[in-house]
């Protein structure tokens, strides 16, 4: 075969030889460098200065909520490139899904930690009551199934049409975790709207794609 | 001055001659010192203010919510310097006996400013103590004589989306407004703010007049004002036509009616940094003793 390469095609070849655990570190190392300072803090050493603005603590929280996001969404995407530009990144898509997990749980971890300091009275009617919170919470527990068995001996173990079942939890996770982003906001904000739009169209190509497949079968 | 707490003491029990005569002398410069835009002295202190640290000029400047110049905390310092703040006059109308526009400087002219150091709350759960320099709100609306039927008294933040970005996004329905039971615009706590530490107020914090009521939740505290009227209605208030359920119009500071989305039964000092302690937040934010009376048999679920 002697064609021209496809943008896909050459795009595939610049990815393809990216290790998997640069993935892993690159994407961990905002959240490494939260846990560093925020540990170094309690020794009374103080890595982040003023960067972080007048409350660091809803800087933090705030940010890891939407890197959660974010790596959430790039996730998903993996397996609709694949379908729409035959782009080839599914190797990405373990990585992006336990740091997805990675920084769920941070975020929730520093939230009861740092802003309610173990109150454990307000932390549950929080997290009990206040439905935004409790979508929230829902998302990250949707979420620790998939963590647990994002791995190979999972797969086997559980055989790939019980795995991939399993791993449908995914689109109600992050559908929660969109309408988490944007009720916690005091008004309609543009920026958790855009991601709740992006995450419905996401979860629109999967919905078509698996129609379509139980259609034919 | 506007009707005072009764009490055997009176100022001069309180205050030292010397500091109560300077006191009288100090006001006239420094309300000359504020129309010219310097930076003045501290301000006479009043047994209103708290005895807590207050907040740095920093962290009182550059974490504001004035949804005016948009939603993030550092978005007011960042974008409030293209507001003009002068001239600036304020229309002060309804059930008054002399309507009309009020210049700031003629407002300032009349006016008697000493520094408050008062606790100020967020409905968000956090809390700074920030020492305004302003007058009494009672003292302005009986410049504006207030006609005997009036009950309430609304207020309202300048419009003028070109200085002011966010409003050209209409999350909330501009302008902001924000209303007070007449007692409750009496009350000798109740404050104009035209400055913080002696200085012009910042724009980000409300340039060049905002209210202060340090009982309420902070949103009540309306910013850059060019409009009171005074009403025998409840007047609007934004929050409270955004999202009513979470929103009520008196909005008083109370740690056992929790927002529906959070508890308010505590919150956060801000400037503590990362390790910043959580603090039990207090009835009517620590001023129960004053303010307390004003909701006598209320409801204050159903009054939140």
């Amino acid at each position: 075969m002697s064609h021209a390469l496809t943008p896909s095609e050459r795009i595939n070849a610049v990815l393809r030889p990216i290790p998997k655990w640069l993935i892993y570190l690159v994407g961990a190392a905002p959240g490494l460098y939260i846990i560093v300072g925020t540990v170094l803090a309690f020794q009374g050493v103080d890595l982040f200065g003023g960067s972080l603005g007048i409350d660091p603590v809803k800087t933090i929280e705030r940010w890891l909520g939407e890197l959660a996001i974010q790596f959430f969404v790039a996730t998903l995407l993996i397996s609709v490139l694949r379908d729409q530009f035959r782009l080839k990144l599914i190797k990405f898509r373990r990585p992006l899904g336990l740091l997805t997990f990675f920084y769920a749980f941070l975020h929730l971890a520093i939230w009861a930690w740092l802003d309610l300091q173990w109150r454990w009275a307000e932390i549950w009617t929080d997290i009990l009551k206040r439905p935004f919170m409790t979508i929230g919470m829902l998302s990250l527990l949707l979420l620790i199934p998939l963590a647990v068995t994002s791995n190979n001996a999972a797969i086997k173990k559980l055989g790939p049409v019980a795995w991939q079942k399993l791993h449908k939890l995914a689109y109600p996770a992050i559908l929660l975790g969109g309408v988490h982003y944007v009720m916690m906001q005091r008004v309609w904000e543009t920026e958790a709207l855009i991601y709740l739009g992006a995450i419905c169209v996401l979860l629109g190509f999967r919905v078509k794609k698996h129609l379509k497949v139980s259609a034919r079968a | 001055m506007a009707h005072r707490f009764k009490s055997d003491l009176t100022w001069s029990d309180v205050t030292p001659e010397n500091v109560f005569l300077n006191r009288r002398a100090f006001m006239a410069g420094s309300a000359a010192m504020v129309a010219g835009g310097i930076a003045g002295p501290a301000f006479a202190a009043s047994n209103y203010s708290t005895k807590e640290e207050p907040n740095t000029w920093d962290e009182i400047t550059n974490y504001n919510n004035f949804y005016e110049f948009g939603t993030g905390k550092s978005d007011p310092a960042e974008y409030a310097g293209a507001l003009t703040t002068s001239p600036w006059k304020v229309e002060i109308g309804g059930m008054v006996d002399k309507p009309g526009d009020y210049s700031f400087e003629d407002i300032m002219a009349a006016m008697t400013v000493e520094e408050r150091i008062y606790r100020f709350r967020c409905v968000e759960a956090w809390s700074m103590v920030i020492p305004w320099n302003g007058f009494e709100l009672a003292d302005l609306l009986n410049m504006a004589g207030v006609q005997s039927g009036a009950k309430y008294v609304a207020f309202e933040t300048l419009v003028r989306p070109e200085e002011m970005w966010g409003q050209k996004r209409n999350f909330v329905p501009w302008p902001y407004r924000e209303g007070l039971r007449l007692d409750e615009a009496m009350h000798p706590l109740t404050i104009m703010a035209t400055g913080i530490y002696g200085k012009d107020i910042p724009n980000q914090n409300g340039a060049p007049m905002r209210l202060v009521v340090p009982w309420k939740y902070g949103f009540k505290s309306i910013k850059s004002i060019v409009k009171i009227t005074l009403t025998d209605k409840q007047p609007e208030a934004s929050w409270n036509m955004i999202q009513p359920r979470e929103y009520g119009f008196y909005s008083n500071v109370n740690p056992e009616v929790d927002h529906p989305r959070w508890s308010q039964a505590s919150e956060r000092r801000v400037g503590g940094g990362l390790l910043a302690k959580r603090i039990p937040t207090q009835m009517f934010n620590g001023y129960a003793d004053e303010v307390a009376g004003l909701y006598e048999g209320m409801d204050l679920t159903k009054n939140f």
